[in-house]
């Protein structure tokens, strides 16, 4: 190996994150949002106004992870009453868990009952994904990749994406599923072998996010598969997307 | 004479009444549309039909980089069953993408245009018996000749598309891009949100990878209908996340074009110095693409004299190191074998179907906003745009990496000007905007420039938006790079211009 190699590798250095589970993103990062249980009635109802993407309800106060961007505008709408955490553990496996009432401070997290027993059995030591993009606007695509790269390396537990649906377990949805879309998705689903799983990756996905309503969606794929993850962001984080498949194949 | 036939916007983000822009009779309209572009300063920015209830109005924006002005003129045609004109693509090819979109849209005939075929089967086009399955793809007949289609699902993490090459052996004659697949209906949702705020975070997704980009862009086309002033402090901090933008994706690509050489050391190091780049952005604002951190008026987000500091640092230690590595990567012959003479796009063919922002710039062609219609910050910098002549990968990749030592340069200069300042002004949402108006806005993103544009209707509310991603014209560009190379040198290729799906599909 010549110098001038050893020599970027020394500056190079070690780049992979350590450890996966307990890495601690900056303090800006906009995860789990917390809501004091002191908001008032008033200021819950402003902050629904404002929500762009109607993940606010009132009576008490709730965010949909399924619906939130992560915009912050609420935060800054009723500070000290509404924070964003930079808890990236926010992936769930039934929808219900994706909503935080005020009060609550608990890590969101997957119902163990609801995943099903063949997921652990046949995919806790590799799943291999099919990732589809359906709208997805390429910063969720992006952090899908960087899943992967030199930092996050998801690949030391045997997870990985794959060119073909035939050398898949699932598949990974981004974007809010386009009309134009939606045959190529349901084709790459019915060439996965069973069993197989079906991932949602990015807010987007989950809802519809800031499209949701738009007639150029068809989203009538999720009518018809039960989904086995569901991981809010805009785009999520590599950590997000790993902790939360980690929880699904009941890997430690 | 010339003044009457357009209206000249001294600067940009800018707004006009509506009923100041000419009108001008087709063949007007179309002679002065030849006249201006005869001149090599002038193309044309945007090109699109706005519908009333009664008239269709077709607005031309063409830029002129000699006076650094954006020239204004229109024409109307009455709301009848069939219409029929004169195409302009005939005299300047770059018009085949706009007049595509407008027969697409809105059934409007050119029936002298090469061929008119779908852009983008957007959920309201005007014949919906046109549907993805039936794109007319250009055939050829020949024992010889085979065809190959990937996607719209791809190998890789990546966007959809459809890539249908007509091959003779290993050589591709010719490639088509189908797109469409990435479709969400933005400018609908542009004109149908209440809220500004929704639509400052629709711009963001426009195309995610260029969040910033497109926020700045519509930002500033906000600002302009609503007479909102972007304060000296907001305008350095937008040029700063612009330039951090663009040195994460070209870091980023050059990490992409390693890959696809099967290159992994250098692919390995440069994702390292992305991510470096990317939680800079993180630590700034909470989110890696920057979104959250443009908004009208304001930022929720002021670049604080710590943040100063560590994007200073940063960029220090990535400007060392990417230098290293990319000195490396140049200076070794099996990297140089796959690069030189690959995907080869020639000056004139780039001028041909308008190609902006990097793609042309490798091309040879100087076309940057940042130089020719500079806004924010820009204007107070002497900004020279690199500019490469030989127009193959190797001078696409050496753009990235001459680019970001560029940037990086006036990102720390940027951030001399910006030191003791502290006044950060906040979003401003729901004003009041100017009834009646049309509105323009220009950025150079990452990929290149990227135009909005707003109408309003006699409430001040959205009639019309109109978005233009780079890629709607660089597409074509990376059709014509494969033309004559190996079939294996596509996905290089490819990587080597990195468009934008959801930018062209929107």
């Amino acid at each position: 190996m010549p110098i001038k190699e050893i020599q970027i590798f020394m500056k190079h250095g070690r780049q992979s994150v350590p450890d996966l589970r307990n890495a601690e993103l900056s303090s800006m990062f906009r995860g789990r949002p917390v809501i004091s249980p002191d908001i008032t009635a008033e200021e819950t109802a402003k902050v629904a106004a404002l929500c762009p993407t109607g993940a606010i309800s009132g009576g008490p106060c709730s965010i949909d992870l399924g619906r939130c961007v992560f915009c912050r505008e609420c935060q800054f709408a009723v500070p000290g009453r509404i924070t964003f955490t930079n808890d990236y553990k926010i992936a769930a496996n039934v929808p219900e868990n994706l909503i935080i009432r005020a009060g609550d401070d608990n890590p969101v997290s997957l119902d163990p009952s609801g995943i099903r027993k063949e997921i652990r059995s046949f995919f806790k030591h590799a799943l291999k994904l099919r990732q589809v993009s359906a709208g997805g606007d390429n910063s969720c695509e992006m952090e899908l990749n960087a899943a992967g790269n030199v930092n996050f390396d998801m690949g030391r537990y045997g997870i990985e994406f794959v060119a073909s649906p035939r050398h898949a377990d699932g598949i990974v949805i981004t974007g809010p599923i386009s009309v134009n879309m939606a045959e190529a998705l349901q084709i790459t689903w019915d060439a996965v072998p069973a069993p197989k799983i079906v991932i949602l990756a990015g807010t987007d996905a989950i809802s519809g996010g800031l499209f949701a309503g738009s007639s150029a969606l068809d989203r009538s794929f999720l009518q018809k598969h039960p989904v086995d993850l569901y991981l809010p962001g805009n785009p999520v984080h590599p950590l997000t997307f790993i902790n939360g498949v980690l929880d699904l194949i009941g890997k430690r | 004479m010339k003044h009457e036939k357009h209206i000249e916007l001294k600067g940009q983000p800018a707004r006009v009444k509506m009923d100041a822009i000419p009108v001008l009779h087709y063949t007007v309209f179309s002679l002065h549309i030849t006249e201006l572009l005869r001149e090599p300063f002038n193309h044309c920015l945007n090109y699109f039909v706005v519908p009333f209830p009664d008239k269709y109005k077709f607005i031309c924006c063409i830029a002129n980089d000699e006076t650094k002005s954006i020239l204004l003129f229109s024409h109307e045609h009455e709301k009848v069953s069939h219409i029929s004109l004169p195409s302009l693509t005939r005299i300047h090819f770059p018009f085949h993408i706009f007049e595509r979109e407008i027969h697409e849209n809105f059934g409007i005939d050119f029936p002298d245009h090469p061929w008119l075929k779908p852009l983008r089967y957007p959920y309201d086009r005007h014949d919906k018996g046109k549907s993805m399955d039936s794109y007319p793809f250009y055939s050829m007949e020949g024992e010889e000749l085979h065809e190959v289609g990937v996607g719209p699902v791809h190998a890789g993490v990546i966007e959809p598309g459809h890539f249908r090459f007509i091959c003779n052996g290993e050589k591709v004659l010719h490639l088509e891009i189908q797109l469409g697949y990435q479709h969400r209906g933005v400018e609908t949702l542009f004109v149908e949100n209440e809220s500004s705020l929704k639509n400052a975070l629709l711009a963001e997704c426009i195309a995610g990878d260029t969040a910033i980009g497109h926020a700045v862009c519509h930002a500033g086309v906000m600002e302009a209908l609503a007479g909102l002033p972007v304060s000296e402090i907001l305008a350095l901090e937008r040029t700063i996340a612009l330039e951090m933008e663009r040195i994460a994706m070209h870091i980023g690509d050059t990490a992409a074009i390693c890959t696809d050489i099967a290159y992994q050391f250098g692919q390995v190091v440069n994702e390292a110095l992305r991510t470096i780049v990317i939680n800079t952005m993180q630590g700034w604002c909470g989110n890696r693409f920057g979104k959250g951190l443009v908004r009208s008026g304001g930022t929720w987000y002021p670049l604080t004299p710590a943040l100063s500091a560590e994007i200073r640092k940063n960029l220090q230690e990535i400007r060392q190191r990417y230098g290293q590595i990319t000195g490396y990567i140049f200076s070794m012959s099996s990297v140089l074998g796959r690069f030189e003479a690959t995907g080869k796009v020639t000056a004139k063919q780039a001028s041909l179907i308008g190609a902006v922002g990097m793609a042309a710039r490798s091309s040879g062609l100087k076309r940057d906003i940042r130089w020719s219609h500079p806004s924010l910050a820009y204007s107070r910098l002497s900004f020279e745009p690199v500019v490469i002549s030989r127009g193959d990968v190797w001078a696409r990749a050496m753009m990235r990496k001459s680019e970001v030592e560029q940037s990086i340069e006036l990102v720390l200069h940027l951030l001399d000007l910006l030191d003791g300042k502290d006044v950060h002004p906040l979003p401003v949402y729901n004003t009041a905007a100017e009834p009646d108006a049309f509105s323009i806005s220009v950025t150079e993103g990452w990929r290149g420039e990227i135009c909005h544009t707003a109408v309003t209707d006699e409430n001040g509310k959205i009639r019309h938006y109109k978005i233009k991603d780079p890629s709607l014209h660089n597409w074509m560009a990376l059709a014509l790079a494969v033309r004559g190379q190996e079939i294996s040198d596509f996905p290089l290729c490819n990587k080597s211009f990195n468009l934008s799906y959801c930018g062209n599909d929107l």
